[in-house]
């Protein structure tokens, strides 16, 4: 019997035990309902581990310290929800260009602008892809309990380490305020990445210069001997701006296609009862166990019904999904907002299989019966 | 017994409810089985009526919210008008001796949980802790052992004693009031 811990925990506090089990040594940010006890946990566990805790003035430096804390070498997290998810655009574009791994947490609340603060919400979705200007990757994950927020806040920092990108946790108020049973896994069974470095005495070290026949440049941390210049201007291999056309569409592209060649890598989702079903309801988030009592309920009713929980967001499961019309026509989709992953789960389809969607923005999740109701109109 | 029961705890703010939430979810994980306990923020949370959600399940748990609840309680007049509706017909209602009531659809259970914290244990900040002790005594929905255990785990230092009498009390009062025992 491995050395597992079961108990009652909270969302929040699992994204946390997550984090520092992937090796989080840094946290800067400010804090912000829903994700409140993110910062609160953090504060009280870094500094017990010789990590740093700091609260910021605001937003925008919550998400600039962050960066700073991983350039010095440090796996670094931030938290915040929808309003705070606004402000750190500008700085999540600049962590994107200067590939720079760090995790940002959103815990959705129902918005725009301050919104419901204590209500749930999955109105962030096309924000996560959108937010900050330019082309840029997106990675975003969505856990639908405490267990998967765990596994997936490890997972955005071996991906964010991986790939030297800014990985987002896109949690909501159900997942991240409720607690129950998770059985924490043993260190042992942890896998957890660690950024590529450069070489010791490595005299040829450029930070921007991926390694050979591979896209991700290792990174050295500032302070450790190599020179490298940070920039969110477009950049050569040394990090020094550049305007040369050549060197700007070379760079944009190999971050885009660091993402794109390893999707297989990246994308995570669950699959039930999908193999005979004439409808699928496609969800994320919180929303996906309403989704998950739904669809059990309509095969209760003899309606063949399965569930796709797409635990990747961003990128979207666009292979898969192009499998599953081959035999189903219908698709669901349940979200809380008014129609924002539908439009993804749209492109990929193309007129291929009937996409409906089920919004709601009142502040309260989704129950299972308005699911079960929308399958039966559409079926 | 079925397969899933949802308890609502209901009264005002700072009556320890949220806590009373958690230990009965850990009670239940203690006996091998899923919780899932939820709460409301924001100013609801705050003075007026006050709640806590238990899901306990033999089960995978998926819709992690209550709806309509199998065990009711209502510790204050404001909890008891405010949240009846959302007791099943088939439901449980354990309500203080304060609250007053015409209802004569549910199963219910008065009896003095606050005054017995107050006057009997002798700090009305126990009256959770007697109120799920009461809970236990009327449905087993978690084990006795399970519970005390659960209690002394989240109780402050010091306190452990204070809180097994009061968990007692809440035994006692269920089997002061009713010879019956309620399946749920």
């Amino acid at each position: 019997m491995k050395n597992r811990k079961v108990k009652l925990m909270q969302g929040n506090e699992a994204c946390v035990e997550g984090a520092l089990a992937a090796g989080m040594k840094f946290y800067a940010g400010y804090p912000i309902t829903p994700s409140t006890e993110i910062a609160e946990i953090c504060a009280q566990k870094l500094p017990q581990i010789g990590g740093k805790f700091i609260q910021m003035e605001d937003e925008i430096a919550g998400m600039a310290a962050t960066i700073g804390g991983s350039l010095a070498g440090l796996k670094s997290m931030t938290a915040t929800s929808g309003p705070g998810f606004s402000l750190k655009q500008e700085n999540i574009g600049y962590a994107a260009l200067a590939e720079i791994p760090c995790v940002i947490i959103d815990v959705q609340r129902a918005g725009p602008s301050t919104g419901l603060p204590t209500a749930p919400s999955q109105g962030d979705i096309m924000q996560a892809k959108w937010g900050t200007h330019g082309d840029h990757p997106v990675i975003a994950l969505s856990p639908t309990s405490v267990r998967e927020t765990f596994d997936l806040t490890i997972k955005a920092f071996n991906l964010a380490e991986k790939y030297r990108t800014p990985v987002f946790l896109m949690l909501d108020e159900i997942v991240g305020h409720m607690r129950e049973k998770i059985e924490i896994p043993a260190e042992d069974e942890i896998e957890v990445i660690d950024r590529l470095k450069p070489e010791v005495g490595d005299t040829n070290y450029m930070a921007y210069r991926p390694v050979e026949g591979g896209l991700v440049p290792p990174m050295a941390a500032f302070g450790e001997g190599f020179s490298f210049h940070v920039t969110g201007l477009m950049h050569d291999e040394f990090g020094f701006p550049t305007n040369d056309a050549e060197v700007s569409d070379n760079l944009l592209r190999r971050i885009m296609k660091k993402i794109d060649v390893n999707v297989n890598d990246i994308i995570m989702y669950e699959e039930e009862q999908v193999e005979d079903a004439d409808l699928i309801v496609l969800a994320y988030g919180g929303t996906a166990r309403s989704a998950r009592s739904a669809v059990k309920k309509a095969r209760e009713l003899g309606l063949k019904v399965g569930l796709f929980k797409a635990l990747t967001i961003w990128p979207s499961p666009e292979k898969r999904v192009k499998e599953l019309i081959s035999n189903t026509k219908k698709i669901l989709v349940p979200e809380l907002n008014l129609g924002q992953y539908v439009l993804e789960v749209e492109r990929i389809v193309a007129g291929q299989a009937e996409v409906s969607h089920l919004g709601k923005v009142n502040g309260e999740a989704i129950t299972p019966e308005e699911i079960l109701t929308k399958i039966r109109e559409v079926l | 017994m079925k397969s899933q029961q949802e308890i609502r705890l209901s009264g005002s703010g700072g009556q320890g409810l949220i806590l009373g939430g958690i230990i009965l979810a850990e009670a239940a994980i203690i006996d091998g089985k899923n919780a899932v306990q939820s709460q409301s923020y924001g100013p609801e949370a705050r003075g007026g009526a006050s709640k806590a959600e238990v899901i306990i399940s033999s089960d995978v748990i998926d819709y992690p919210k209550v709806e309509k609840a199998d065990v009711l309680l209502a510790l204050t007049q404001v909890a008891y008008d405010k949240y009846i509706k959302t007791l099943k017909d088939d439901g449980i209602l354990i309500i203080d001796s304060i609250v007053k009531h015409n209802n004569t659809t549910h199963k219910i259970l008065q009896i003095p949980i606050l005054s017995t914290a107050a006057e009997k244990v002798g700090k009305s900040m126990v009256a959770n802790i007697v109120a799920i002790g009461s809970i236990q005594q009327l449905t087993n929905i978690v084990t006795k052992e399970a519970l005390e255990k659960a209690v002394l785990n989240r109780v402050p230092k010091g306190t452990e004693e204070l809180n097994k009498q009061a968990l007692m009390e809440g035994y006692h009062l269920v089997e002061e009031h009713t010879s019956l025992k309620v399946i749920v």
